[in-house]
């Protein structure tokens, strides 16, 4: 199988530098292939975090015959998108470049996340170690259970509600 | 005069108002019951006044009164009634006005279902309930007064945005507006609890039912927008992380983990403190989305009202609520009493990640959101916060809480084992491996192949804790499925809806096909498959504008599927152009094409899209809402017994 990558590879390689200018000049369907995936990627500047692709906005035409012609020219999808850039200004990115003035947006819900999960490992592992400061007595502990238990089992989530939540409102008063 | 009739009831409903924050407040303070009473009265008094500014402005909208200058602004003669109606709220004035009238309903059924509740805690409420009132009543009157005359009075008026003349659009604002003003209730109630200093199982129960309308108005609206969006802006999107949606979807993501912890508060009296956190967040995140598309601080196509001197008056309104609400936290939670503990395993457990994993998403979708803002306002730099930053952030929180999803119904409260959830979790990683396997295979995508297996895990979990509730395939099966509360169909339907949600969204991101090219008559192109040739381009006209529809036809491998009729509208009065797609909705996928701009020598832009699953999205949302409906039938036998 490696065997058969590496010819592959290798011939193709040696394709591109003998025809360079095939390589240069993609078909106009590859073309197309490529400006589409480019595109869904930059946003119409003038438009709502809409992708150019998508836009019927004049603006988003002209940049749409832009990344074609760039395209055409042999660049690459990265080389497009890069100038762009270049010339539009980070706005014109959907996903947002991995920068200093971004690490706050990329990493923030991870290290929350993180946080969250921790907090509750730590939080709930330790818990069972207060089951004295329980508020019910074992005697309503053990009705409370029974009730809950039941109206599961029988169905009878009407009846057993009430009391439960009778008994609730009770303790507290 | 019915306008004068409207400006009259609307300042006496502020003054009411007024009465209503301060009376009964002190009422509480004083132990004096009928300070407290007077709260109830005073709710009541202030919906019907309210009604009756709203029907007010309803009239002269109806009659096309031109000196009214809101009228004038937003309405035209030749409109349809529907959109003379729909043009109430489909203006900053009068969609604020719908948003206090709300309010004033919600009030005014507090006296009518909380017959039961404590005096203080109900008269707290109420007190809350009328300062948000204030708030907005001065708001509204100061600075966006919708009976504003004006003279000399137009023969004619400039009519309604003609991307909002839609019955899908009509009616979107007025079910958003339900859901997020509904959650003024768990906001009242939460900080009328911290003030009593008691949270309790009553309290959740009563206040469950209430958060349950809320959010399920709230996800028929979010549903009506997004179909909007779908067949309307003529592109084929259903969800672009668009801002405005983005704070619709923030206090429904809060909103669906204060239903679920309210319900551990209820049922195990736990998790107190943060259900009352989840109460305030998620009316405060409602006033972000008011803010936001009122303000029109992100620009967007559906921000039609652009005035800083508003926004600052709704964000100190906003900053004073949120502040005032989490302040109240800050000083009180700890006067409220924890509940019984439990372990990693068991349902509360899998309650509180579920809540945890929610609050995540919602702080990604805020961030996402607003951060652009920030990098605008205080550094040089101008950024755009798209849908790949979503697909990357936000999609993975969303799969682990599928993960839990499908295990949490099945563990017991308090205390549970991993060993009891073996055979489960055995069971599905074989149904998963198959069903990935076979999409792989067909659907030639390893995400899609994923995504969807994942959706069938959940939906054959949210099945199987259905069945052990109902001892599925015992004696008595049937007896115990027909005594099922409501409240366990709603989990049943909800949960599968969320299932068939993702299914549909994975056909979406990931088979959907799509196409532009400018065709001339007859000419034709192909999409995944179809064959997508236009036909005809015909001229017409309506009442309020003229339009050009053109017959796509589609066929497939030689035999006709379909023709789908696109038309561009041009509406003289607004001189604005709208698309109308033309859509064949199957159930497997649409067929979708939009006609775009051109003429007959050189030809027009033409769209088309293949949609696979698309439908399933709505589908399943709308089995959401439509749970939540349900649950709430299960404390409406029960509410006069508290």
């Amino acid at each position: 199988m490696r065997v058969i990558l590496t010819i592959f590879v290798t011939l193709i390689i040696s394709l591109f530098m003998v025809f360079p200018a095939l390589a240069q000049t993609p078909s106009e369907a590859e073309i197309e292939l490529r400006a589409k995936e480019v595109g869904q990627a930059l946003r119409c500047v003038v438009c709502q975090n809409q992708p150019i692709e998508e836009s019927d906005a004049s603006l988003a035409q002209d940049m749409r015959k832009l990344v074609r012609a760039r395209i055409r020219n042999g660049d690459s999808n990265e080389e497009v998108i890069a100038f762009m850039r270049d010339r539009y200004g980070d706005f014109v990115l959907l996903k947002p470049p991995m920068q200093a003035n971004t690490y706050l947006l990329w990493f923030a819900p991870a290290v929350l996340l993180g946080f969250f999960l921790f907090w509750y490992v730590v939080r709930v592992r330790r818990k069972p170690a207060n089951i004295e400061t329980q508020t019910l007595t074992d005697d309503e502990l053990k009705r409370f259970n029974e009730l809950s238990n039941n109206q599961e089992m029988q169905g009878s989530e009407r009846q057993g509600q009430k009391i439960q939540g009778q008994k609730i409102q009770g303790h507290d008063t | 005069m019915i306008a004068e009739i409207g400006q009259i009831a609307l300042i006496l409903a502020l003054l009411i108002a007024i009465v209503q924050s301060v009376l009964p407040m002190w009422g509480a303070y004083k132990g004096d019951a009928r300070l407290m009473a007077l709260g109830d009265r005073a709710a009541t008094m202030q919906c019907i006044l309210l009604a009756i500014s709203f029907v007010a402005l309803t009239i002269v909208f109806v009659q096309s009164d031109f000196s009214v200058k809101l009228v004038t602004v937003n309405s035209h003669t030749d409109k349809p009634l529907l959109y003379k109606i729909s043009g109430v709220w489909g203006n900053h004035e009068g969609s604020m006005l719908l948003w206090v009238f709300i309010l004033g309903i919600y009030g005014a059924l507090v006296p009518v279902f909380g017959k039961g509740l404590p005096a203080g805690l109900k008269a707290r409420a109420l007190a809350v309930q009328g300062m948000i009132s204030v708030g907005f009543l001065g708001f509204i009157l100061f600075t966006s007064n919708p009976f504003l005359r004006l003279n000399p009075v137009p023969v004619n008026g400039q009519g309604l945005n003609p991307l909002l003349q839609d019955p899908g659009l009509a009616f979107h604002p007025p079910f958003l507006y339900l859901g997020y003003v509904g959650f003024s209730m768990a906001f009242s109630f939460s900080v009328a609890a911290l003030i009593e200093g008691r949270v309790d199982a009553v309290w959740a129960r009563w206040l469950r039912p209430w958060v349950l309308l809320a959010w399920a108005f709230l996800t028929v609206g979010i549903t009506m927008g997004s179909i909007w969006a779908y067949y309307e802006l003529g592109w084929g999107g259903w969800w672009m992380w668009d801002p405005v949606e983005n704070v619709s979807f923030l206090p429904w993501l809060v909103g669906t983990a204060l239903l679920h912890s309210i319900l551990v508060l209820g049922k195990r009296h736990a998790m107190a403190n943060w259900t009352i956190l989840l109460g305030i967040t998620a009316f405060s995140l409602s006033l972000v989305g008011t803010f936001v598309v009122r303000s029109g601080v992100l620009t967007s196509v559906h921000s039609f009202a652009v005035d800083p001197a508003r926004g600052v008056y709704i964000l100190a309104l906003l900053l004073l609520a949120t502040g005032g609400g989490l302040v109240m936290f800050a000083l009180r939670a700890h006067t409220l009493r924890g509940g019984p503990s439990f372990t990693i395993v068991s349902k509360e457990g899998g309650l509180l990640l579920n809540n945890l994993l929610l609050v995540t998403s919602t702080f990604t979708v805020f961030l996402g959101t607003f951060y652009p803002l920030l990098i605008e306002a205080f550094t040089d730099g101008k950024i755009s916060v798209g849908e790949p930053y979503f697909d990357r952030t936000f999609a993975p929180v969303m799969i682990v809480l599928i993960a839990i999803m499908g295990v949490g119904p099945l563990v017991k409260w308090r205390e549970d084992s991993w060993k009891s959830l073996k055979p489960h979790l055995f069971k599905s990683f074989v149904l998963v491996a198959i069903i990935f396997s076979l999409t792989w295979w067909l659907g030639k995508s390893v995400l899609g192949a994923l995504s969807i297996g994942i959706a069938v895990y959940l939906a054959y979990s949210t099945l199987a804790a259905f069945g052990r509730k109902i001892k599925f395939g015992q004696a008595g099966a049937m007896t115990l499925l027909k005594a099922q509360p409501a409240s366990v169909w709603g989990f049943l339907i909800a949960h599968m809806g969320i299932a068939i949600c993702v299914i549909g969204i994975t056909g979406m991101s990931v088979w959907a096909k799509e196409d532009a090219k400018v065709l001339r008559l007859h000419e034709s192109m192909t999409v995944g498959g179809y064959e997508f040739t236009l036909k005809s381009m015909t001229p017409g006209a309506e009442r309020n504008f003229q339009k050009m529809v053109a017959a796509v036809e589609v066929q497939k491998s030689g035999h006709i599927v379909g023709t789908l009729r696109s038309a561009r509208r041009f509406y003289q009065v607004r001189n604005m152009i709208t698309t109308e797609a033309g859509i064949q909705v199957r159930p497997m996928r649409n067929l979708y094409a939009g006609v775009g701009e051109g003429d007959a020598e050189k030809g027009w832009v033409v769209r088309a899209y293949v949609h696979p699953l698309v439908n399933w999205i709505w589908l399943g949302a709308l089995m959401i809402a439509l749970a939540g409906f349900i649950s709430i039938l299960d404390r409406g036998r029960k509410r006069g017994k508290i």
